[in-house]
């Protein structure tokens, strides 16, 4: 049976139907939730690699906090569980993307597919980092549990939880810019996971084990051009001394400024993909 | 727009990587409804001339339309009217074949129920049945050919890209990849421009043959028109040996259209084989050669391949295999 009904010769010569299902664009809204809901599909489905982000946080957070607890009493942290929380949550949160999976896609022929198809191009990487905010922001969720199992309040309540998961989903976003370039640059998967060296200046040539006061020399002069510094000195200002403008405001333009440098290396990177020269 | 009575036109198509040429101006003109056959050896330049008429390249020169419109100026139109299954099937492992054909219909704008009744449609002409609920990780070779195949076809475009649909497919698969592409044609009406490196593909399957070497077309035509070009009947000969003046000999004998010599193998082309087949051993007897095999045959397309390039397409024991099953 041929399911084209009553078909007409068009200017091209081909044969067009009515009242047949046809192609057309289904728009930029469509595409991204059409890309994000595939790349959220296959998270479940790829536990070898979830599992290492959910562990590696609480190990660290478990690791600072027994070594080094003692130590930051002497350097003036109080409370030393609330001083790492925020570390724990950079680290869950830190290099987490889909650019591993976008490298397979680039690999097998499944980003070509895509670009055969009239999906947007803008949302091939957006829908990924849709994906990877919600992602981020659930990997958050175990080790703020633990924060409140070993009784760590908010000094900013219920809301400053949410405003907590919120700056760190979005620092985690703002990072994924960084693999994503690399992945749509190189299309190689060891690239790409060599884009995890990334995360080592970021997280630990800043306040991650003392605070900045107690850091010292050339760890010092660093710290302060890190932008995590500021992006810890906001989440722990939330945890411990309420809604403090001065360190909030440093902790959003942090988030901000690395993911303009991350966004714009990412998207220049997805135009030269997807560009047809 | 461009507007084009072909489903598929290409003037002057060229494609440079650096230096190299892969596509050397190539002229092409499918007509709807067709099934085009793109015949010729590994890096000849067919994946790249399909790349640059489902978008995925612009050409260095020259131009090109499919369905209408314009391969640079319109490529959005171009990427609506086309089906699209490249040389691996490039699948999504972990999605199920619902999951997967979903999820294309979705981007090519279909409806929640359109998407339902194209995998209802789907379902029947690719037969994969309940393998479509279960992870693709798990599908056979052929499967995931007709899946793939599925995935090109979501959403009826008028013109269907098969870049070597079975290349590494078992001859049991491969047959029904045949059977589903004539189906595709026959039913639907789908222009099906078809690249492939097997002879036997092309010939079974194309209303018309392109074959492609360098870079550019060297011979075009209906498979019959191709193989009458070459003559009516083969004979080939494989000698051992020098030839001994045996080339001048059989092209003095009346009848013999035509005698080329390569690597040690003769192929004497003459209306009339059986007749002749005789006399060419009796001339062969005379210049002294040492004759391994005489066959006597009715050309194929790598008789054609071999006329206008010099070479075999390479393939030709795979070929054999097949035609005697």
């Amino acid at each position: 049976m041929n399911p084209r009904a009553t078909p007409t010769t068009t200017a091209s010569g081909i044969e067009r139907d009515r009242g047949v299902i046809r192609a057309r664009p289904a728009g930029f809204l469509r595409d991204l939730i059409s890309v994000a809901g595939r790349a959220l599909q296959a998270i479940p489905r790829e536990p070898e690699a979830l599992i290492p982000a959910l562990i590696i946080p609480l190990f660290f957070f478990a690791v600072n906090v027994g070594a080094l607890a003692d130590i930051g009493q002497f350097v003036g942290v109080s409370d030393f569980e609330a001083f790492q929380l925020p570390v724990a949550i950079v680290f869950a949160v830190t290099g987490i993307s889909r650019a591993s999976a976008l490298v397979t896609d680039i690999q097998s022929g499944y980003f070509d597919r895509l670009l055969v198809s009239p999906v947007n191009r803008y949302s091939l990487l957006l829908g990924l980092m849709v994906a990877d905010l919600v992602l981020v922001m659930a990997l958050c969720l175990p080790v703020l549990l633990l924060g409140f199992v070993l009784g760590i309040g908010f000094a900013t309540g219920p809301l400053g939880v949410l405003a907590f998961l919120l700056l760190s989903g979005l620092w985690g976003l703002a990072f994924t810019g960084f693999p994503y370039a690399i992945a749509l640059r190189t299309g190689n998967p060891g690239a790409v996971n060599s884009s995890f060296l990334l995360f080592f200046p970021f997280a630990f040539l800043t306040t991650t084990f003392l605070p900045r006061e107690a850091l010292t020399g050339w760890l010092a002069a660093i710290a302060d051009y890190n932008p995590v510094t500021y992006l810890l000195a906001g989440l722990r200002a939330l945890i411990s001394s309420g809604w403090v403008p001065s360190d909030l405001l440093p902790a959003i333009g942090a988030v901000v400024g690395v993911g303009v440098v991350s966004f714009a290396l990412a998207f220049s990177a997805l135009r030269a993909r997807v560009s047809r020269a | 727009m461009a507007v084009s009575s072909s489903a598929i036109r290409a003037e002057g198509l060229v494609r440079r990587f650096g230096d190299m040429v892969a596509v050397d101006g190539v002229d092409l003109s499918v007509a709807p409804g067709q099934i085009y056959g793109f015949l010729g050896p590994n890096g000849a330049g067919k994946t790249t001339t399909v790349r640059m008429l489902v978008t995925l390249l612009s050409p260095s020169a020259g131009r090109a339309s499919v369905a209408g419109h314009d391969v640079v100026a319109a490529p959005g139109g171009v990427r609506l009217r086309i089906g699209v299954a490249l040389q691996e099937a490039a699948l999504d492992l972990k999605q199920t074949g619902a999951e997967f054909l979903r999820l294309q219909g979705r981007l090519y704008g279909l409806k929640r129920g359109e998407v339902g009744q194209r995998l209802k449609d789907l379902g029947e002409l690719i037969d994969l049945g309940d393998a479509l609920g279960r992870r693709v990780g798990g599908y056979s070779g052929g499967m995931r050919r007709r899946l793939d195949l599925a995935a090109a076809l979501m959403h009826n475009p008028d013109v269907l890209f098969l870049d070597e649909p079975t290349t590494g497919l078992d001859p049991v698969s491969r047959a029904r990849v045949w059977e589903e592409v004539r189906r595709l044609n026959a039913e639907l009406g789908v222009t099906i421009f078809l690249t492939t490196q097997y002879l036997e593909e092309a010939d079974r399957l194309a209303d018309r043959v392109g074959i492609i070497d360098k870079g550019r077309i060297v011979a075009e035509g209906t498979p019959a028109k191709l193989k009458r070009s070459i003559g009516q009947d083969l004979i080939v000969v494989s000698t051992r040996g020098k030839l001994n003046g045996a080339v001048e000999r059989l092209r003095a004998l009346e009848a013999v259209e035509r005698v080329e010599a390569h690597d040690g193998e003769l192929t004497i082309a003459t209306p009339d084989g059986p007749r002749v087949v005789g006399r060419v051993a009796i001339a062969l007897e005379k210049a002294g050669l040492d004759v391994e095999r005489l066959t006597l045959r009715t050309p194929t397309l790598d008789d054609v391949f071999l006329e206008v390039t010099g070479n075999r397409l390479g393939n030709t024991d795979d070929t054999d295999e097949k035609e005697s099953q």
